[in-house]
C-alpha cells in the first residue's frame, strides 16, 4: 500500500464531500433531527394516564379517595362521572384509561369492617400502559388506605396495624429515578451511527461507476485496499463527528449521566463506526447503483438495529431463535457497551465480550469488503 | 519505427466472450514501439473490448496479450504503471477543477513530487488550459475535457497509450489539435493505440488496424490499405439522382458494390467493359447517367469493400 496514493484517494473523495454542500448537510443534520425525533418521540415512562371515577357515594370518605387519584402525578384529566352510562361512554370511545368505581355504601362496608370495596375497569388495548395504570392505581389506593386505617384505628380508639407486614424497602442502581431516558437515550445514539454510518459509505463505490469515472480509476495502479480506506477515511471523520454530535446531546440535552471513561467510549465508539461504514462501503462495492445501495442499506440497518439492538426492546425476553439472530445485530454490542459505560461506569474487563464481538465484527468487514472490490469490468 | 526494441504490444488470439457473444475473436496485433496505430471499425466492432483487455480491466477468454513487456492477465498491475488510458466516456471527475483532476491522478500514478508540478503545468499548457486551471471539470467544453483527459493519463510518462475513441463528439477543430497532441507525444517515443470511427483520422495513423465482428479484417499503413486489390475496378459516378442510381446498379451484372458517397457514387466494377455498359444500363432504367470517372480508392472505399467481403465469406463459409 502506497501512503502516496491513499492520501490522493482520501484529498480526492474529501474534495467531492465538500463540493456536495447537500450530502454534506444531510450527513451533519440527520443524526440531530433523529436524535431530536428518537430522544423525544421514545419514552417508556407512563405519566399522566387520564382517568374517570364514577363515584356512587358522594360521602366525605370517598372524597377523600378521589382527591388523592386527582392529586396524583400518574393521572391527569381526572373526570368524575354520575352514571353507569356514561361508564359505557368513556370507555367505548376511549377517553379514559380506566374508571374506578366506589360503590354507593362504600363508608358503610368500610367504618363496619374495616375493609371497603372500589371497582376499576381498564381499556387493555394497550396491555402494557394499563399494566402500568393498575399498579399506579393500586399505589394510590393503598396509600388512602393506609390513611383510612390510621384515622379508623385512632376514632376506635385502637393502635394501627403495626405487626404481620414486611417491610419492604427497594433501591435502585445505576439509574435512581427509573428515568426510561436513561436507558433509551444511549441506545438511541448506536442506531443513528448504525442508519447513518451505512448511508454515508453506501454511495461511494456506486456514484463512481454511475458517473463513470470508475473505469478511469480502475485503470491505474491504485489497488482496492487503498480505494476502500481512500473512500472510507473521510467519512469516517463525518461519522465521528455525527458520533461526538449525538453523545454531547445525550449527556448534556437529555442529561443521561455518564460515568464512565471517556476513553473507553472513545474507541468503541470509534470500532463501531469503522462497523457500520464498512457494512455500506461493502454494499456499495456489491450494488453498482447508488439508489440500490442505499435502500438496501437502510433496509438491511434499520430493522435490525431498531427491532434486535435491545435499544428499546429488552433481547433476553426474546424467543430463543430470535436471540440467537439478534447475535448477528452488531448495533447490540454497542448498545450494551454505551448503556454500561454511560450508567455503570464499567471497565473494558467489564465488556470484554462485547468489545471483542465488537472488534471481530470491524476485522471481518474490513476483511471482507477489502476482497470484495475488483479492479475490473467483468 | 525503432529497429530492434521490442512489440510495445502484442496480442496473441486475444479473444473475448460474453456469455454466447463473442466480442474479439482471436485477434492477434504486434504494435512496435513509437508507432500510431489506428484501430477503426464500426460501432459493436469489438475496438473497445480489445482495448480495455490489453489495460487489464477485462479478463481474456482465451488468447494472450503483454503490453510494454508485462503479460496482461499475469501482471496487470505492472501494465496499469506503464500505460495512460482514455475510457471512451469522459470519466474525470466533474466536480473537481481541472489541476484537482490532475493532482489527483498524479498521486495515483505516483509522479516523484519534485516533478509533479512541472508536469501539471505541462499538462494544463499541452490542454490549452491557461486560465482555466481552477474551474470544474464539469463546466468545461468537449474539446477542452478530452485534452484534460489526455493531459491526465501521460502524467505519470506511460511509454504506452490507449485512447478510446478520444474524440468522439469533438468539434473539428478540436480534433486536429488533438490529433497533434498525439504526434507530439509519438515523437517522444510513445506507442499510441487510439480507436476512432472518423475515416479522415485514419490518415494520421503510422499504421491502421481494421477490425470488425471482433476480427481484425486487414493491418497496414495507409497507402498500402489503398494499394489494396478490391477484385475490381473503382468508378465515381456523378451528376446523378443517387439513390435511383444505386437501386439500380446493385441489379447490374458486373457490379460488385455501389456506395454513395455524399452526392455521388462509388461503383466497384468488375471489368472495364462493365463501366462501359454502365450508361446505357442506366438509360435503360430511366435514370439519367451522369460523369463516370475511374478514381484511386480511399480508405473509406477500401474499409467498406474489405468489411462487406468478409461478411460474404462468412455467409458463404455458414451456407
Amino acid at each position: 500500500m502506497s501512503p502516496r496514493r491513499l492520501f490522493a484517494m482520501a484529498f480526492k473523495e474529501m474534495l467531492q464531500i465538500w463540493r456536495d454542500p447537500h450530502s454534506l448537510a444531510i450527513a451533519l443534520l440527520m443524526p440531530m433531527m433523529q436524535m431530536v425525533l428518537l430522544g423525544y418521540g421514545i419514552s417508556l415512562d407512563i405519566r399522566g394516564v387520564p382517568l374517570c371515577i364514577y363515584d356512587q357515594e358522594r360521602s366525605q370518605t370517598s372524597r377523600a379517595l378521589v382527591q388523592r387519584f386527582v392529586a396524583s402525578d400518574w393521572f391527569t384529566g381526572v373526570r368524575v362521572l354520575d352514571s353507569d352510562r356514561a361508564v359505557r361512554e368513556v370507555m367505548d370511545n376511549g377517553d379514559c384509561a380506566g374508571v374506578v368505581t366506589i360503590p354507593v355504601d362504600f363508608s358503610r362496608v368500610f367504618t363496619t369492617t374495616g375493609s371497603g370495596p372500589v371497582q376499576a375497569v381498564f381499556d387493555a388495548t394497550d396491555s402494557n400502559t394499563t399494566n402500568i395504570a393498575i399498579g399506579y392505581a393500586q399505589g394510590v389506593v393503598a396509600l388512602t388506605t393506609a390513611d383510612f386505617e390510621m384515622r379508623w384505628a385512632q376514632a376506635h380508639g385502637l393502635l394501627p396495624r403495626t405487626v404481620g407486614a414486611v417491610d419492604f424497602q427497594p433501591r435502585v442502581w445505576f439509574n435512581e429515578g427509573l428515568e426510561s431516558s436513561y436507558f433509551i437515550i444511549p441506545g438511541v445514539v448506536a442506531v443513528i451511527l448504525a442508519l447513518v454510518g451505512a448511508q454515508l459509505t453506501s454511495l461511494t463505490i456506486s456514484r463512481e461507476w454511475e458517473r463513470g469515472t470508475m473505469e478511469q480509476l480502475i485503470s491505474t495502479p491504485v489497488t482496492a485496499l487503498e480505494v476502500m480506506l481512500g473512500k472510507i477515511v473521510p467519512y469516517f471523520l463525518i461519522g465521528l463527528f455525527d458520533a461526538i454530535f449525538c453523545l454531547l446531546a445525550a449527556i448534556f440535552w437529555f442529561h443521561v449521566p455518564f460515568r464512565g471513561s471517556i476513553v473507553l467510549l472513545a474507541l468503541t465508539t470509534a470500532l463501531f463506526t469503522v462497523v457500520v461504514l464498512g457494512i455500506g462501503y461493502l454494499l456499495s462495492v456489491r450494488i453498482r447503483s447508488q439508489l440500490g445501495a442505499s435502500q438496501i442499506a437502510l433496509i438491511l440497518t434499520l430493522l435490525p438495529t431498531t427491532m434486535l439492538s435491545g435499544y428499546t426492546f429488552p433481547i433476553d425476553q426474546m424467543p430463543a431463535p430470535i436471540r440467537a439472530v439478534s447475535l448477528l445485530v452488531y448495533a447490540r454490542y454497542y448498545v450494551t457497551i454505551l448503556r454500561a459505560v454511560f450508567l455503570k461506569g464499567s471497565s473494558a474487563l467489564d465488556l470484554l465480550g462485547p468489545i471483542l464481538a465488537l472488534a471481530l465484527y470491524a476485522l471481518a468487514i474490513v476483511w471482507i469488503a477489502a476482497r470484495a472490490f475488483r479492479k475490473s469490468l467483468d | 519505427m525503432t529497429g530492434n526494441a521490442p512489440p510495445a504490444v502484442v496480442a496473441e488470439g486475444l479473444t473475448k466472450r460474453f456469455g454466447a457473444f463473442t466480442a474479439v475473436d482471436g485477434l492477434d496485433l504486434t504494435i512496435a514501439t513509437g508507432e500510431v496505430v489506428g484501430f477503426i471499425g464500426p460501432n459493436g466492432a469489438g475496438k473497445s473490448t480489445t482495448i480495455r483487455m490489453l489495460c487489464g480491466l477485462l479478463r481474456p477468454s482465451a488468447g494472450r496479450a503483454s503490453v510494454a513487456g508485462f503479460d496482461v492477465g499475469r501482471q496487470p498491475e505492472a501494465v496499469r504503471a506503464h500505460i495512460g488510458y482514455m475510457s471512451q466516456k469522459f470519466s474525470l471527475y466533474g466536480d473537481l477543477t481541472c489541476r484537482e483532476n490532475l493532482r489527483f491522478f498524479g498521486g495515483i500514478y505516483r509522479v516523484p513530487r519534485p516533478v509533479m508540478e512541472e508536469r501539471i503545468r505541462f499538462a494544463i499548457a499541452m490542454a490549452g488550459l491557461e486560465g482555466r486551471e481552477d474551474r470544474l471539470v464539469s463546466t468545461l467544453a468537449g474539446g477542452w475535457k478530452q485534452r484534460l483527459a489526455l493531459g491526465c493519463a501521460i502524467l505519470h510518462r506511460p511509454p504506452v497509450l490507449f485512447l478510446d475513441e478520444p474524440t468522439s463528439g469533438v468539434e473539428p477543430e478540436a480534433r486536429r489539435r488533438f490529433w497533434d497532441l498525439i504526434h507530439t507525444l509519438a515523437a517522444g517515443g510513445v506507442t499510441i493505440l487510439v480507436s476512432t470511427h472518423y475515416m479522415d483520422e485514419a490518415e494520421y495513423c503510422n499504421r491502421i488496424a481494421l477490425i470488425d465482428a471482433g476480427r481484425l479484417v486487414a493491418m497496414g499503413s495507409p497507402g498500402e490499405l489503398r494499394g489494396l486489390d478490391l477484385g475490381g475496378a473503382l468508378f465515381e459516378l456523378g451528376g446523378v439522382a443517387a439513390g435511383a442510381a444505386l437501386a439500380a446498379l446493385r441489379e447490374m451484372p458486373g457490379v460488385i458494390e455501389a456506395a454513395i458517397f455524399g452526392d455521388r457514387l462509388h461503383v466497384l466494377v468488375r471489368d472495364a467493359a462493365t463501366a462501359e455498359r454502365m450508361g446505357p444500363f442506366l438509360k435503360r432504367r430511366a435514370v439519367e447517367p451522369g460523369a463516370l470517372r475511374p478514381i484511386a480508392p480511399s480508405l473509406e472505399d477500401v474499409f467498406v469493400r474489405l468489411v462487406a467481403r468478409r461478411s460474404e465469406e462468412e455467409e458463404g463459409g455458414g451456407a
